[in-house]
């Protein structure tokens, strides 16, 4: 089936066949890499994007749910924002180490300083809850949380 | 010649212009420089572009250890520039002259050696780097070297003021000196500068960084595999009609070894679709059918009879004597289960044909060579027409070097079985990655420690069981001395407690699943078992766990000095023997291991639910000269992170012989909430640098409740 939607900004026409996860979608037909696959599962949170607004787990979101919807994903999260500040604010502190899961990482601290713009340290632990990190980097992302919401207020 | 600011574009306008100075070692080792791009004839360290642009030649893979900022530092340091200017490239697949020196001829990273390995090389060709453009620069303007200077790409003096890809033409006909002078340490500025300059970090957070995953190349299948369902299993018959119903599906076939049925599919969607549709009828007659408590107390009994191999100085016998004289023998029985790495990328790597008649792998390698070396064998095709594009690794932690290469020969025999036109990219699920092998053994371990009436130990017999990691396999003979696999024992007879009479016995234990190497290996478990009963026995002797480790530590030995030093720091600032909120608790470790020291008070809090939470982990480390100190403290706190997590919750288990755990709700892995802080001290010290990436691993920080548990089996 065919299917559009926005994509960073863009609209597109994807060829896919329902029941598709939005994941493979991004990666695989648009070769939007950046968004990682990690469990498919939603348990890991690797494949987080943006849809109208809200982090969503691509791995487990079907691409006939997202017609004609708004997807942006880490490739253009810097054109926001507060995508950017938490992006200085992840250089700045060093964050990453292997970095595969800080696409959904960031993803995700964008989603939580948009509804919570000054978030507390129980926050931001129950928001970033379903985003794993096995090598383990949490307290600079926590850190890195604090310090965008800094950035973003001025 | 004016400095562009885009090497590209100078590259494509300048002809036959030298683009690029290669600085590294020849074929016989000595120090050599050369204006090929691809660095023929010699190995590079660092390339010098002609706009001005220091690239250094990573030879280690970054899989977030911080390699490719830890070998960058050492080149900007030596050409006096800042780590925040340098740009690196990952080295091709070449084991003549990028092998690991601690691995003979073979190109890998492991064992924490990336620094150990580097350090002086790549200062050594830096500072070869330097000399030659001096000079080269003095020739150009007809003055001295000694009348000029580099600094931060540029060299002046004379009355005179050039940048350095003005030179590299000049540079390239210069000898390059045999021994360079290298920086003193009191002139370094980028060695030890605590800045956070990490050079991956800009790809990583904008989704640039390509990964093995992330690979796409024209006209490339995506293969899945249908796996054994349990080790020593194979396939009998498949049947793929169902999969034909899968829109992008291409063929499915049966891989040669037997290992399983490869779905050939458009896109990774389709693959695992049509993996998922192939029935598939097993041959079970040489598979592992036991389950996880029979292994379980099959290893307790083997740590309840006499040991296979002695692993130690110390006979059983004297021991045993010793034990017999002791005041008090304390002895406490424990099993470890199997862990999986559970890397954030699963598994991916991609082979295509070249021009030449060749093939390239992209792979986030570990080990090139060994990739290499696969291709060479299941295609037949000549070592020289071979390239591996090393990427970025999305986590390693030992998973990706192993004995069977197992997922090189799975992408290569996929390649293999098909007309070999079409690139052929394999892809790992989660569930492939946790039900697949290639785990940390599980062990059991039994310790009798015996205490005189001071509260000195005066006796250790310890006993390991476990599957070997090393033996029938092609690292045997590197790992097995006298019958004893020394990664299932490293960290024991070899610590630096002073422990008189300390048996180490080890027995076998018959394979249950392929098994491999996991961050910090041996000491993983070792440790924990080791520190556990040293709370053991503080307990029984009455004393604080910090006071009776220090009163084993009492500095007769450099070894001994270093380790006490490290727990004394940590100890300190973590306020160990202040009092604590209530429900609150100190717990204590320190361990030596790839020839780092560190030391973990962790203060964990219990409530009235008994939910334990880590209040906070307090670590200091002694790693040598830290070359980057916030990457040697990142590399603490994931190493806690990574270590704790398995603790509290992670382990493989068998049913009869098949994995129980799929994803990651099967097998979950450490959260945010799980540790509220993290604070990492390095100790500063002239020693030589040693490993970072896995001595933060292995302990058991926790608040031992151990010291009130009657004896019998530990988790």
């Amino acid at each position: 089936m065919t299917i559009k939607l926005k994509i960073n900004g863009a609209e597109r026409s994807v060829e896919a066949e329902p029941g598709t996860p939005l994941l493979w979608v991004i990666r695989d037909e648009l070769k939007l890499t950046g968004t990682k696959f990690g469990c498919g599962v939603a348990s890991c949170g690797a494949c987080t994007v943006h849809v109208d607004g809200e982090p969503t787990r691509s791995c487990q979101t079907y691409i006939e749910d997202v017609e004609g919807a708004e997807v942006s994903t880490i490739e253009a999260i810097g054109d926001d924002k507060i995508g950017a500040a938490v992006q200085q604010a992840w250089k700045e502190l060093d964050v990453v180490q292997c970095g595969y899961c800080q696409s959904g990482q960031i993803m995700s601290a964008v989603g939580l300083l948009k509804e919570t713009p000054k978030p507390t340290l129980e926050e931001i632990d129950d928001y970033m809850d379903g985003n794993a990190c096995r090598c383990a980097t949490y307290q600079r992302i926590r850190a890195g949380i604090q310090r965008a919401a800094e950035i973003v207020e001025g | 010649m004016t400095i562009n600011t885009s090497r590209r574009s100078f590259l494509k306008g300048a002809g036959a212009a030298v683009a690029v100075l290669a600085v590294g070692i020849d074929p016989k080792g000595a120090l050599a420089a050369s204006t090929s791009e691809a660095g023929t004839a010699i190995t590079p360290f660092v390339k010098i572009y002609a706009d001005g642009t220091v690239a250094a030649v990573i030879k280690h893979f970054e899989g977030g250890q911080g390699t490719s900022t830890g070998l960058s530092t050492l080149i900007a340091e030596e050409l006096n520039m800042e780590l925040g200017d340098i740009t690196f490239e990952m080295a091709p697949a070449d084991a003549a002259v990028y092998n690991n020196l601690f691995f003979g001829a073979l190109q890998g990273t492991g064992g924490s050696t990336a620094m150990a390995n580097s350090f002086m090389q790549y200062r050594t060709a830096g500072a070869a780097a330097r000399d030659v453009l001096l000079q080269a620069a003095a020739k150009d303007w007809g003055v001295g070297p000694s009348e000029l200077t580099l600094s931060n790409g540029v060299i002046s003096g004379a009355g005179q003021e050039g940048h350095i890809g003005e030179f590299i033409a000049t540079a390239a006909q210069i000898e390059v000196p045999a021994e360079p002078v290298l920086k003193a340490p009191e002139d370094w500025t980028q060695i030890g500068n605590t800045q956070k300059a990490r050079r991956d970090s800009h790809d990583k957070i904008n989704g640039e960084g390509i990964y093995g995953m992330d690979i796409q190349l024209d006209g490339q299948m995506v293969v899945a595999i249908k796996r054994i369902p349990q080790y020593g299993a194979t396939v009998a018959s498949f049947d793929d009609s169902a999969a034909k119903d899968v829109t992008g599906f291409i063929m499915a076939k049966a891989l040669p070894n037997g290992a399983g049925v490869v779905a050939y599919a458009e896109n990774t969607w389709a693959a695992f679709q049509a993996r998922d549709a192939i029935e598939v009828e097993w041959d079970l007659s040489k598979a592992e059918t036991r389950s996880s408590d029979e292994i379980k107390q099959q290893l307790l009994a083997a740590v309840n009879t006499d040991p296979q191999w002695q692993a130690s100085e110390t006979t059983l016998d004297a021991t045993t004597a010793a034990l017999e004289g002791a005041a008090q023998v304390v002895e406490r029985e424990f099993f470890l289960p199997m862990l999986a790495h559970a890397t954030m990328e699963p598994l991916s790597a991609t082979i295509a044909a070249t021009e030449d008649g060749g093939v390239i792998m992209y792979d986030g390698a570990q080990g090139p060579t060994i990739n290499h070396a696969t291709m060479h064998q299941i295609l037949g095709i000549p070592m020289d027409k071979i390239e591996v594009k090393t990427l970025y690794a999305g986590g390693f932690f030992g998973r990706r070097f192993n004995a069977g290469a197992d997922y090189i020969v799975e992408t290569t025999l996929a390649f293999s079985m098909t007309d070999q036109t079409r690139p052929v990219k394999l892809v790992w699920s989660r569930e492939d990655d946790l039900s697949g092998g290639w785990y940390r053994p599980a062990y059991a371990h039994k310790v009798r420690m015996g205490l005189d009436d001071a509260g000195k130990i005066v006796g250790w017999d310890h006993r390991v069981a476990g599957q070997s990691i090393a033996k029938d396999g092609p690292f045997e003979a590197f790992y097995v001395k006298d019958g004893v696999d020394i990664s299932s024992v490293e960290g024991t007879a070899e610590n630096p407690y002073a422990i008189p009479g300390m048996h180490i016995g080890l027995t076998d234990a018959a394979p249950a699943t392929t098994v491999n190497y996991w961050r910090s290996v041996g000491h993983s478990h070792n440790a924990y078992v080791m520190e556990t009963m040293m709370d053991v026995a503080a307990a029984a002797a009455g004393q604080d766990p910090v006071s009776f480790r220090l009163a084993h530590l009492p500095g007769d030995t450099a070894d001994q000095k270093r380790k006490a030093g490290v727990l004394k720091l940590a100890a300190e600032k973590a306020g160990f023997g202040k009092p604590l909120p209530d429900g609150h608790f100190h717990g204590v470790a320190v361990h030596k291991s790839f020839g780092t020291y560190c030391a973990q008070i962790c203060e964990i809090s219990i409530d009235e639910d008994d939910y334990v939470q880590i209040a906070k982990y307090t670590a200091a480390v002694d790693c040598g000269v830290a070359v980057n100190p916030d990457v040697v403290k990142a590399q603490v706190e994931g190493a806690i992170g990574f270590g704790v997590g398995h603790i509290m919750r992670a382990q493989i288990t068998l049913d009869g012989g098949v994995v129980e755990q799929q994803n990651f709700p099967d097998y979950e892995p450490l959260r945010m909430r799980d540790i509220k802080a993290i604070e990492v001290h390095i100790v500063k010290t002239n020693e030589a640098p040693s490993g970072i990436g896995e001595p933060g691993t292995p302990r058991r920080a926790q608040h031992s409740r151990t010291q009130s548990q009657p004896p019998g089996v530990i988790w």
